[in-house]
């Protein structure tokens, strides 16, 4: 059996704000990811996938139910570095996560805080950078980097913590294509090649096309749960919550609708290809 | 335009002075300005100009540039300068009207502009062979062996400081630029009216700043920071034999500076 990397049970978190008094983000949440999986999770802005993540790391703590990681319960105040050292998490905006002056400080600034030998601290650096293939920059200022790079530094930073998962909250929503392809990239290789456990959160379609699994909120609450092809294959449902889908399962959707017989599963442009010249 | 401005800027480089230990950097200056400010006469000037002089040639930074950091001190320095030449009383050695320079005032004019340009000449000679990153560690050192509580919090400021210069500076652009393309004007007008087109800038700014700071802390924590203690580093400093022979040196300099005060 493969091991459960992160359980969540029954998972409810308020936000109280003055306006409106409170206001539920999750509604009972229950989520399971095995060790080595890559789950993506959209969602519409407000569906409650970024405070989903927050609890993956003990950003946020569950009002009721609860998360554990690797066995450990988020609640557990001594264990709370402890979690964070194995549940690393990547945000939206590359500019806001980068701490230090230049690429290589800002890399070390996880194995620093965990008190590691400053010799163990530059083995894990020039790994870390290596494994995202941002080692030719290790000097350069952040701020001289592309949109892309930034979040490759970024994610070498918590590779360089050597956690167990990788939560990326967005991390593409605000790079052009390019860096985007290069993001992603270096999020897939992690996960094939050292087997990191991957929770994604994005609104991009295309970039939950080749995860394991696809989860999809609404109003705090998991509405959809299945393979890419599953999930994509329902075009009328997902338009109804107001999310896209791929551009490829779009166009095979339309091709059906105009009497062409075709697959409702069809996700990337190969794919297609195959499909209509067989 | 914004771009222009350069704090702790460094010139990257191999000297002697580029290689000592931050923390040598920062005690041998505070050593030095005690020396500076104990010369009061022309020995104890020559010394201090010609030690000035051999660090500038050690540090191999060009003379220009550090006459280029001197720039902005020109007004001060000369009204330093004029005030000391026309105001000191003493033998008159020059008249016109009521103006008048006494040998007395024409001596403490320069005595004082030296200083003063020497003050910012070493002090950027600091910078400009420093990277801002071994500036902060060396700076945490001595306020922790100082026993100043918060030294890691400051040094941190400091870096984040740093870190954030150049973007806040990118934003302050942006900001601008979007006033502008509504028709904000922030040219022209008197000094209130200048003052007062600053408001649709800096207010965005705050914002934003307030904004960035709260995502930065929450990046922080997830990386498991939480403050100086158990903290390694990655980069460690190591005192040598040319630290050791500064602070020789920097100590002959300020027995030197002692001598000729009291002594000649």
């Amino acid at each position: 059996m493969v091991k459960e990397m992160i359980v969540i049970e029954n998972l409810v978190h308020k936000y109280r704000t003055p306006q409106s008094g409170e206001f539920a983000a999750l509604k009972g949440v229950s989520l399971q990811i095995a060790k080595g999986e890559f789950v993506v999770v959209i969602g519409h802005n407000g569906s409650g996938k970024s405070t989903l993540a927050k609890h993956l790391n003990a950003l946020l703590l569950p009002h009721s139910g609860r998360v554990l990681v690797n066995g450990i319960d988020t609640r557990e105040k001594e264990r709370m570095w402890e979690i964070r050292q194995q549940v690393g998490m990547v945000f939206q905006n590359p500019d806001n996560q980068l701490i230090a002056t230049t690429v290589e400080e800002d890399v070390a600034f996880g194995p620093e805080n965990l008190g590691i030998p400053p010799v163990e601290i530059r083995r894990r650096v020039d790994e870390a950078m290596n494994s995202v293939g941002m080692s030719q920059y290790k000097t350069k200022a952040p701020h001289l980097l592309s949109g892309g790079q930034k979040q490759r530094v970024a994610i070498a930073g918590i590779v360089a913590m050597r956690p167990q998962v990788l939560v990326l909250d967005e991390p593409t929503a605000m790079l052009d294509p390019v860096g985007r392809a290069e993001v992603m990239e270096t999020v897939f290789r992690l996960n094939r090649e050292e087997g990191l456990t991957v929770v994604h959160i994005t609104h991009f379609m295309e970039e939950a096309a080749h995860a394991h699994r696809v989860i999809v909120m609404e109003e705090g609450q998991i509405v959809m749960e299945g393979s890419p092809r599953e999930i994509f294959a329902q075009v009328d449902r997902l338009k109804e919550l107001r999310l896209d889908v791929p551009a490829m399962t779009e166009l095979s959707a339309t091709l059906r609708k105009e009497g062409v017989k075709i697959s409702p599963d069809i996700l990337t442009v190969e794919e297609m290809v195959v499909a209509l010249c067989p | 335009m914004l771009k222009d401005i350069t704090i702790g800027q460094y010139i990257p480089g191999n000297s002697a002075i580029h290689q000592l230990d931050p923390r040598t950097k920062i005690i041998t200056l505070v050593l030095y300005m005690v020396g500076l400010f104990l010369v009061n006469n022309v020995t104890g000037y020559a010394v201090v100009t010609g030690f000035t002089l051999a660090v500038i040639l050690l540090s191999g930074i060009s003379l220009k540039i550090i006459l280029k950091g001197l720039k902005p001190l020109l007004f001060i320095i000369v009204l330093t300068l004029g005030l000391h030449l026309f105001m000191t009383s003493g033998e008159i050695i020059w008249q016109w009207g009521f103006l008048k320079i006494t040998s007395q005032g024409l001596r403490q004019g320069i005595f004082m502009a030296l200083r003063l340009i020497f003050l910012v000449t070493i002090t950027s000679l600091l910078t400009l062979t420093t990277t801002p990153i071994a500036l902060t560690d060396g700076i945490e050192k001595v306020l922790k062996a100082l026993f100043i509580p918060a030294a890691h919090e400051l040094a941190m400021m400091m870096t984040i400081a740093l870190r954030f210069i150049p973007t806040l500076i990118e934003e302050t652009e942006k900001i601008m630029k979007a006033q502008m393309a509504r028709g904000a004007d922030f040219d022209t007008g008197g000094l209130l009216a200048r003052a007062k087109s600053l408001i649709p800038l800096l207010v965005p700014l705050f914002l934003s700043s307030f904004r960035r700071a709260d995502e930065l802390a929450m990046a922080m924590e997830a990386r498991c920071y939480r403050g100086g203690e158990n903290r390694t580093r990655l980069k460690q400093l190591l005192m040598g034999t040319r630290d050791y022979f500064a602070f020789g040196i920097t100590g002959l300099f300020l027995a030197i500076t002692i001598v000729t005060r009291y002594m000649v």
